[in-house]
């Protein structure tokens, strides 16, 4: 019992904030492309933030519910539907045994987030559920979704048993029931399709030319078709050292924009080696990562300068407001 | 050499974006650098501070990653500044306390050579005028410092391989270069813990399991260990391998 994936999609991969603590051992840490909306879709079910959910990419599965789900679908808006009816985002949705979640054209964002009230009955590896593909551990089996797998859930459980009462409440012939609020949309992510993306200098910003140094920030980059869950590889005026320099390896991070040698950048994401020795010309601020996360490959963006103080008081504001967010979720929900 | 005062005003720390800071011992690789890393890292792993979240020894840097909202500052102050702070006053007391890492463990490396399992290990020879023999005989002969894990899990950088060996990254690299696999790039040499493309000569394979995600400890090695590689034959190797992969 459980979801049953009768097409897999693009790349759908179960997900979670993050396998850390082996980073040492030079085990990634993976975990959701946009952690907000990962945390946002349990929040939303009643589950702990930090629950596994499904990432989907752009084109999405096929899902069978063979029992009862109470779901929420955040993040990239990749039109869900059950029985051609549209879904709404950011909100629970009571979905009844045997209904089919479809998803259609991509309007906006690349990666979406279905998370089950009650979480998955899956084992974590080191710590963590999330997928590790080249290593082949956590997730179904180490590996993207299958056609033909079977998710096992939890299933629905009593951290969601006010929203319950309020969807069951709600007469429909439907095989679903929305609830009828959705957090302030103020409080959402806001994602766009070629958006400014606030960074830092990085490490070795002044290794490079006065020129490349202009570029970084004045410039478009292109995310090419060359982009997934380890890394953005853009496309834009080269960037280059002021002189050669072969760099010792060090840690890089999810956001880390490095340059190799032929001049174009890389942007390191969720599922980014533990080490690196590219030059590290800026680092996106942790605010902007879920925005990044949206972008689809095709589309442009633009790096606007910010210093460390205002780059940790925008995260802290982000946690705040989805602090807030918590709480009012919660009430509604609990 | 362990952390001194006088050391200590080389040392360098700066941000790796909003939630890491890197604490940087030295320029270059070399083993006395090493040594304060490690010597670092072993006390950051005993007293880990308010908001760490892990730490990532490298060749000549450790960087710190921390969650900036569970850092205690005072308004007007970053969490960025007060850890920096927090690190300047902590590195001297290192020193004056003389605290060092545990005695490097020594951990045997059994290589199957040549053949199948080191298909360039003839290249090897070639390109330093050798027989395959005396490839194995300098590869076996001296001990390997881990400088750090990283690139794959549990893939140890590897210093100390004798020059004599050394050879060039193969042209076009493999499409699959399989589990266990031991390679020579240039001056270095090191182990492939998982099946993965790559362009390092291969001159033998391991039985051991340099990755394991049940083990308490999935990487076999560790920044600060020492490798030593020992010569078996096919049969040892197949007999190691089944011990291995069935416990």
């Amino acid at each position: 019992m459980g979801l049953k994936i009768l097409k897999p999609g693009l790349l759908t991969t179960i997900q979670d904030t993050g396998r850390y603590g082996f980073q040492k051992d030079g085990v990634i840490v993976s975990g959701a492309m946009d952690r907000v909306a990962l945390r946002l879709a349990n929040l939303l079910t009643g589950n702990q933030e930090d629950e596994a959910a499904l990432e989907i990419t752009l084109k999405g599965p096929e899902i069978f519910f063979q029992e009862d789900q109470l779901i929420s679908i955040t993040g990239a808006d990749l039109s869900p539907t059950i029985d051609n009816k549209k879904l709404k985002l950011w909100r629970p949705i009571f979905v009844k045994k045997g209904s089919v979640l479809k998803f259609g054209t991509p309007k906006l964002g690349c990666r979406t987030y279905l998370a089950v009230c009650g979480g998955f009955q899956l084992q974590k590896a080191l710590g963590s559920y999330s997928t590790y593909l080249r290593a082949g551990i956590g997730g179904m089996h180490g590996k993207a979704l299958q056609e033909g797998d079977n998710i096992p859930c939890k299933g629905i459980n009593v951290t969601a048993s006010s929203v319950l009462d309020e969807l069951n409440l709600k007469q429909t012939a439907d095989n679903f029931v929305q609830a009828s609020w959705a957090p302030d949309p103020a409080y959402l992510p806001s994602y766009e399709k070629d958006p400014v993306i606030r960074a830092v200098k990085g490490p070795e910003y002044e290794l490079f030319t006065a020129t490349s140094k202009s570029n970084i920030w004045n410039n478009i980059f292109q995310v090419t078709q060359q982009s997934d869950r380890m890394g953005y590889s853009l496309a834009g005026l080269a960037l280059a050292l002021e002189e050669a320099k072969e760099l010792v390896s060090s840690a890089v991070t999810f956001g880390t924009v490095q340059v190799p040698p032929q001049g174009q950048p890389i942007i390191l994401m969720a599922d980014h080696q533990t080490t690196g020795g590219y030059p590290r010309i800026a680092q996106v601020i942790t605010a902007d990562l879920p925005k990044l996360a949206q972008v689809v490959p095709g589309r442009g963006i633009r790096f606007t300068e910010v210093s460390i103080d205002e780059a940790q008081q925008l995260y802290l504001e982000q946690e705040h407001q989805l602090l807030q967010l918590k709480q009012s979720i919660q009430i509604k929900v609990k | 050499m362990a952390i001194t005062p006088e050391n200590l005003q080389a040392v360098k720390l700066y941000p790796l974006g909003d939630k890491a800071i890197v604490v940087e011992f030295g320029g270059e690789i070399n083993r006395s650098v090493h040594q304060r890393i490690r010597d670092f890292s072993a006390y950051l792993a005993q007293y880990p501070f308010d908001g760490m979240i892990e730490q990532v020894p490298a060749f000549t840097t450790v960087t710190i990653y921390y969650n900036p909202a569970l850092i205690p500052t005072q308004k007007g102050i970053s969490a960025y500044d007060k850890l920096s702070s927090y690190i300047q006053q902590l590195l001297p007391n290192i020193a004056d306390a003389h605290i060092t890492a545990p005695a490097p463990q020594t951990i045997e490396v059994p290589v199957c050579y040549g053949g199948a399992y080191g298909p360039d290990l003839e290249f090897v020879a070639k390109h330093n005028s050798l027989s395959p023999e005396e490839v194995i005989a300098i590869h076996t002969e001296q001990e390997y410092l881990v400088y750090m894990i990283g690139f794959a899990p549990g893939f140890p950088y590897m210093g100390g391989m004798s020059e004599k060996i050394a050879a060039p990254r193969r042209d076009a690299p493999r499409a699959v270069t399989p589990q266990g696999s031991v390679g020579i790039a240039g001056k270095q040499t090191g182990i492939y813990p998982i099946e993965t493309p790559g362009g390092w000569q291969l001159i033998g394979q391991t039985p051991l399991l340099l990755f394991h995600p049940k083990r308490e400890s999935p990487s076999l090695l560790h920044a600060g260990d020492m490798v030593r590689f020992t010569s078996i034959s096919e049969e040892e190797y197949k007999q190691r391998k089944e011990q291995q992969h069935g416990s």
